[in-house]
């Protein structure tokens, strides 16, 4: 599919007046900013003891989106490749890391099975979308296309993983007798646990699926809002719309699918034994 | 006729936490055996029997199946023949005849069939008919929902049957129930089987079994032959 040759060059370097978007100021932004105060007057009115959380939620929003504003604009302009990998590494750590900490029942060698599979099913289909699907890139690692896809399908799939995650060590350790009944009547690991395993993947694949189902009625996905406020001709802000859901469609069924069936490895022995004991509730 | 030995722990041990719950337990089981586990709760015959069907692991010791350990990709193979039954059946969604029907698809049991005429056979001897089988496993009552879970060990034709306290949780009628369908399974081939059977009630173990072994912490304390 070609890129239409809009902006390629990150805008910060056009002069306002060439810009197919209106720049923002931080007065501007500030005035956004009075937006959230609603929230806080909710909080105090309702007596819900929100208003910290709230403080600090915001406080976070800013200086987290600042920070990432500034990597980026330095990785766009350093613009090598073991740089845009670096950073690419860091996400998917943080994003690993996040999904097994989401998991309410833990076990040992969950982060490790976590990142695995984030790493694993994020890297190979971002790649097959940045070296096969835009055939135009410049250069394979062009950061101003890899780093927001990978974002997007690390944010997305991160939400499959976590989901199927617990779903599994839920089904498995609500039926543990079910479970074990099976293998004591010569069931494998992967036949005792069938049903917990097709429940995991199903719940983990849902909301995407679901989303699929609505987007563009009830939803205008982030992606596409920004392209067409950025000027980008709608019909072509579909096209990466729909590439972009594809891309988190295949991630989160690969990365689900992965998660579940290394923590099912994991969670039975070489004989076939559930070992439940494994399983802890975090916290506890 | 001379009895072989079918499956034989060997100074099995399990330690958890620094509390010792099998110390150094050594027993045999020759074919056509019937021993009974007795002992005071938490003096670790479950623990036993559970590691016998290699459900539970152990610190040391061996496990012997015929003479030979049991191999990890033989583990699936050994449970089908060496079958520990639950002290209460795990519900599962669907008619008795559809948990009846599970083991055959397990690779483990490929090479069998159902067989539902054998099952409804089984049935009259415990005052249940065909119609038995289409009730939704879940609405079961302990005891039929135990008698189930017997049945499907014994349709595969196990060489061993792990009984953990099988009948603790029933009245007494469905407990005599659970005992025929054993002894009928038992008295099928009694020169190739054996089983173990878990029990708390001394009169019951001296029904159904002709050796017992009493366990106190974690250990043998007696064996003896029953009356």
């Amino acid at each position: 599919m070609p890129v239409k040759s809009k902006p390629v060059e990150p805008p910060r370097d056009k002069a306002r007046f060439m810009s197919p978007y209106i720049e923002l100021t931080n007065l501007e932004v500030c005035l956004a900013a009075v937006l959230i105060v609603i929230n806080g007057v909710v909080s105090i009115a309702l007596r819900l003891r929100l208003e910290k959380t709230l403080a600090i939620a915001s406080v976070r929003t800013v200086v987290q989106l600042s920070l990432v504003g500034v990597v980026l604009s330095w990785v766009f302009r350093v613009d090598r490749w073991y740089v845009v990998l670096a950073i690419a590494a860091v996400m998917t750590l943080i994003a690993g890391f996040s999904a097994a900490d989401r998991s309410k029942r833990k076990f040992p060698g969950i982060r490790l099975i976590a990142i695995t599979s984030v790493w694993s099913c994020a890297w190979i289909l971002t790649g097959y979308v940045l070296l096969f699907v835009f055939q135009d890139l410049p250069k394979w690692y062009e950061p101003q296309y890899a780093i927001p896809l990978l974002g997007m399908v690390l944010g997305n799939t991160l939400n499959g993983i976590s989901v199927g995650l617990s779903t599994l060590t839920e089904t498995l350790v609500r039926s543990r007798g079910q479970v074990e009944t099976l293998i004591a009547l010569g069931a494998t690991r992967w036949e005792a646990a069938g049903e917990p395993i097709r429940e995991a993947v199903r719940t983990g694949m849902i909301p995407i699926v679901n989303s699929m189902m609505v987007v563009g009625v009830v939803s205008l996905p982030g992606m596409m809002t920004g392209q067409v406020i950025s000027g980008m001709d709608p019909a072509q802000a579909v096209r990466y719309q729909i590439v972009i859901m594809f891309l988190i469609a295949g991630a989160t069924a690969l990365g689900t699918v992965s998660v579940v069936l290394l923590s099912v490895r994991r969670l039975f022995d070489a004989n076939h034994r559930f070992k439940f004991e494994l399983i802890r509730i975090a916290g506890s | 006729m001379t009895a072989d030995v079918l499956l034989q722990a060997v100074n099995l041990t399990r330690r958890v936490d620094g509390k010792t719950l099998l110390d150094d337990i050594t027993l045999d089981l020759a074919t056509g055996a019937r021993l009974g586990l007795v002992g005071p709760t938490g003096s670790g015959k479950s623990l036993l029997l559970r590691s016998l069907a290699l459900l539970e692991p152990v610190d040391s010791g061996d496990l012997l199946w015929q003479q030979a350990p049991v191999a990890n990709d033989q583990a699936t193979i050994y449970r089908s023949q060496v079958i520990y039954v639950h002290q209460r059946a795990a519900a599962f969604e669907g008619t008795v005849e559809t948990v009846l029907r599970q083991p055959f698809q397990l690779k483990a049991h490929r090479d069998r069939h159902f067989d539902r005429d054998w099952i409804v056979d089984q049935l009259a001897t415990v005052a249940r008919d065909a119609t038995f089988l289409d009730q939704p496993h879940e609405q079961l009552s302990g005891g039929e929902a135990q008698i189930v879970a017997l049945l499907r060990a014994i349709q595969l034709s196990p060489r061993v049957l792990l009984l953990d306290e099988p009948t603790s949780a029933l009245d007494r009628q469905s407990a005599r129930h659970i005992e025929s369908i054993v002894m009928r399974w038992y008295d099928d081939a009694p020169d190739s089987r054996a089983y173990i059977w878990v029990s708390h009630d001394p009169s019951q173990a001296d029904r159904v079994c002709d050796s017992l072994i009493t366990m106190h912490a974690g250990q043998i304390q007696t064996r003896r032959t029953a009356p």
